[in-house]
């Protein structure tokens, strides 16, 4: 038998059910849809990273390739090169690469060929240039011809705009995929908040029509739905940072792939996810109950 | 024939050529005009549909006119704020016709319901209420759960939520239907100590024997007009 009501023990109970059969899926959703949402977040951030690497290594770099002439020796020619490029102003380093690297260059169209040191394959200079104020092609041209050098500067910084052009579609297509995935999981919890204030008619009716002042009742529920989604926004944003953690972990430094390179400061970028998914439930919450509310 | 207007300074409720319809629907009510002094009693009749339920939502404000003026404790209710609204709502009790209980709150937070909206601190009315359930008859299930209660103490309950925050009307849809005689009699007693105590009392209802044994005054709806109600002797008040 149960103990008889005890009035001075008596806590308020909450004007909402504890309990709605369809809080579960509700939270799987929102999970889902913020899991996402931080993936794609976490991606965004990566291929900026990667696209503004791709960018910095073109602008940081210059290659040339430099052919003997008369009885100098490609070796020497190269390490001419690489003096003459050194004192440029605007060049932070240059270095003539071993003959192997290009003879690796060559290497898919020739084959492999026995003696590569028959042919006259140019060697290669890779000069380092200052980030603020890079030395120009031309000055590198004219530094080389100052020599008596016959090379060619291979100027990268005419694919730095199609890099950076890839690099922005790259990045605008995430953020495309993050805003809609957020407008999704939005438009989810607006729809389940309807349902859910629909089921609820009867607190709302009643609450209404004994005083009760809209901002209380919308309260209510922008506390039970935001409850919910912070919840689903945690688990998805954890689901999310695990799974950014393992492709960390396996990919090392660069990630899963180069062109993705996850840092594991990118992680903490999720944590937001749980607040931001809140307050979208809050708000749909608001604008639902009160126009139920109007419709009284 | 509407009844006369009174125009005293004591006058709780007003209505002045208050029509109604719900949407583009007919008029439920048509040029409804009368006034009710603070502290009477008043039984609302009329065959179903007459709009006895349209008149109550009207004063509950669960509804507008489509055209007249309401005026509910000398404030002119279409020129008032809906922000407002709620502050009226609170002095104004309802005991619904299909009840509205909350069917996930024990009674004793039913009844505690409109003290809770107010702002009022539990340690302020615990003992009121568990008091109120008790004197209606609930003191043993105050903690129970609607779904569990009989009718006629589900009745008690809304009844005891309408009163819980002693307004200054109290309005009752019907409130004697689902129970028997007997229960109707102490559902009626109820109201009549309330209105001994000062609260306003309209009560609409089908039940013509509690409504010509109490002699209290009728407004007789027919097809939304007010009526006058055709003579019949008044009897002995029940229960006094």
């Amino acid at each position: 038998m149960s103990e008889p009501f005890d009035p001075s023990r008596w806590r308020p109970a909450s004007f909402l059910p504890e309990e709605d059969a369809r809080d579960p899926a509700l939270l799987f959703v929102v999970a889902v849809l913020c899991f996402l949402a931080c993936l794609t977040g976490l991606g965004v951030i990566a291929g900026t990273r990667a696209a503004h690497g791709w960018a910095s290594q073109l602008t940081g770099e210059a290659t040339v390739i430099v052919r003997a002439r008369g009885g100098e020796t490609p070796d020497a020619a190269a390490a001419r090169a690489a003096e003459a490029l050194a004192g440029v102003p605007g060049v932070t380093e240059a270095r003539a690469l071993e003959k192997e690297k290009a003879y690796a260059l060559i290497k898919p169209w020739l084959g492999d060929v026995a003696d590569l040191d028959d042919l006259p394959v140019p060697r290669l200079v890779a000069v380092g240039l200052d980030a603020k104020r890079p030395a120009t092609a031309a000055t590198l041209s004219a530094a080389l011809k100052g020599q008596g050098l016959d090379a060619v500067v291979d100027d990268h910084s005419v694919w730095i705009e199609d890099i950076r052009h890839a690099a922005g579609v790259v990045s605008w297509t995430a953020a495309t995929l993050l805003l809609l995935i957020a407008g999704a999981a939005g438009a989810v919890v607006a729809y389940a908040t309807r349902a859910g204030l629909a089921a609820r008619r009867d607190v709302v009716e009643v609450l209404h029509l004994t005083g009760a002042e809209d901002s209380q009742i919308s309260n209510l529920f922008e506390l039970r739905f935001a409850r919910i989604a912070a919840v689903a926004g945690a688990a998805g944003a954890a689901g999310a940072a695990a799974l950014g953690g393992v492709l960390r972990v396996i990919g090392g430094g660069q990630g899963i792939t180069p062109a993705l390179p996850i840092a594991w400061i990118d992680l903490l970028a999720v944590l937001p996810c749980p607040l931001l998914a809140a307050l979208v439930a809050a708000l749909a919450a608001r604008v639902t109950a009160r126009g139920l509310i109007q419709k009284l | 024939m509407t009844p006369p207007v009174d125009t005293s300074a004591d006058e709780i409720l007003r209505f002045a050529g208050v029509s109604m319809r719900y949407g583009r629907g007919p008029e439920v009510l048509s040029d409804v005009s009368l006034s009710l002094p603070r502290g009477s009693f008043h039984f609302v009749t009329g065959p179903s549909g007459a709009g006895k339920s349209s008149l109550l939502k009207l004063i509950y404000l669960a509804a507008r006119p489509s055209s007249g003026s309401v005026r509910l404790f000398g404030e002119d209710i279409a020129a008032t704020p809906t922000r407002e609204l709620p502050r009226i709502r609170r002095r104004i009790g309802v005991v619904f016709q299909d009840l509205l209980l909350l069917d996930h709150l024990s009674a004793f937070d039913n009844t505690a319901l409109p003290l809770r909206i107010a702002g009022h601190k539990p340690a302020e009315y615990r003992g009121d209420v568990a008091e109120l359930l008790t004197w209606v008859g609930l003191g043993q299930r105050m903690n129970a759960l609607p779904p569990t209660l009989a009718g006629g103490e589900k009745q008690r309950l809304a009844i005891a939520r309408a009163v819980v925050n002693r307004p200054e009307i109290l309005l009752a849809d019907e409130p004697t239907g689902n129970v028997d005689h007997e229960m109707a009699l102490r559902i009626y007693r109820l109201f009549v100590e309330l209105n001994r105590l000062g609260t306003t009392v309209i009560i609409a209802t089908h039940d013509q024997d509690l409504v010509a044994r109490s002699a209290r005054p009728v407004l007789h709806l027919e097809k939304g007009r007010l009526r006058p109600l055709p003579p019949q002797g008044p009897l002995a008040e029940p229960g006094e």
